[in-house]
């Protein structure tokens, strides 16, 4: 049996340093800045396709943020990256499939 | 067989998430389950989020979204939520340097916007209530309580292992060698943060 053990590191052979704490506060003063610029959309009146898909855009760049730096999946080993995108990819895969073959986005 | 000096050498005896465990894939075991455990969390809240999308502006009689929601008050909530993800991360870089007073600070500033962001959604549940939506109203009630609900009880949750975790710190039994308990506790809680992101596009921002 060929085991590959290693001391653990808490996941973080491949890391890179995490932020500082006012690189933190930064991140979440862009973060409430975002929220603040969907909020004010949302009383805009622009046309409904486009607000809706810059309101879209702007909470998947939210997600990522949060995960990216709060959760330090940037700076974490690959294996948690991939085992995390892997899962969600999947799962917005299966349930926007079957929205669609619901007939909710026609 | 023999391990390979190489792959043990990747050890970081400074690292403060080190806690001497032998691994198989070099992570930790328990921030390994953490994130498998948030890759089912993500099919629970797409069904629930599904459901919500399936139903969406088929309810036969009122109240509907329009008449009901408080946008002003839910953003505020969603800015609260969205805070306590920096408290929480702010702790996390405490116990990592070992400073554990700003640790215990930042935790209970979590604990407390988490606290924060639940009394709101109670007062606004009681508010819908109070207009005539229940949760046995119409298709908009039934999925809204149900996937804000689980939510909330995912936030409430997240609001007790914070307080826990200050409890054991106040108690001298959270030292800076267990700063990878904080790290995986953050981790849930900004699951629960990124989970609202999404909740409040797409629930609350969106119009039918």
């Amino acid at each position: 049996m060929t085991e590959h053990l290693t001391h653990d590191g808490g996941g973080h052979a491949e890391h890179g340093a995490h932020p500082t704490d006012a690189k933190y506060v930064k991140i979440a003063l862009i973060l409430g800045a975002l929220t603040a610029i969907e909020v004010s959309l949302y009383y805009t009146s622009f046309s409904e396709v486009a607000t809706n898909s810059v309101l879209m855009l702007l909470a998947a760049f939210k997600f990522v943020i949060v995960v990216a730096y709060f959760m330090h999946l940037k700076f974490d080993n690959k294996i948690l990256r991939r085992l995390f995108i892997t899962g969600f990819v999947l799962a917005s895969f299966c349930y926007v499939g079957y929205l669609v073959t619901m007939g909710v986005f026609v | 067989m023999a391990t390979p000096a190489s792959v043990v050498g990747q050890e970081h005896p400074t690292d403060p998430h080190a806690h001497g465990h032998v691994t198989n894939t070099g992570l930790s075991n328990e921030k390994l389950a953490m994130w498998a455990f948030l890759g089912s969390e993500c099919l629970l809240f797409g069904a629930l989020i599904s459901a919500f999308f399936l139903y969406r502006g088929k309810s036969q009689s009122g109240p509907t979204a329009e008449d009901v929601y408080d946008i002003p008050f839910t953003s505020v909530s969603s800015f609260v939520l969205l805070m306590s993800s920096l408290t929480m991360v702010l702790a996390l870089s405490a116990i990592q340097r070992g400073d554990h007073r700003r640790l215990r600070v930042w935790l209970m500033a979590t604990a407390l916007l988490g606290a924060s962001f639940i009394a709101g959604q109670v007062y606004e549940f009681t508010t819908f209530i109070r207009e005539g939506l229940t949760i046995k109203t119409n298709l908009f009630g039934s999925s809204f309580f149900v996937l804000t609900g689980f939510h909330g009880v995912h936030v409430t949750l997240g609001v007790v292992m914070l307080l826990s975790l200050w409890n054991l710190s106040l108690r001298g039994r959270l030292g800076q060698e267990k700063a990878e308990v904080i790290e995986i506790a953050g981790l849930y809680w900004h699951f629960v943060d990124v989970v609202w992101i999404l909740i409040f596009t797409v629930i609350y921002l969106i119009p039918e």
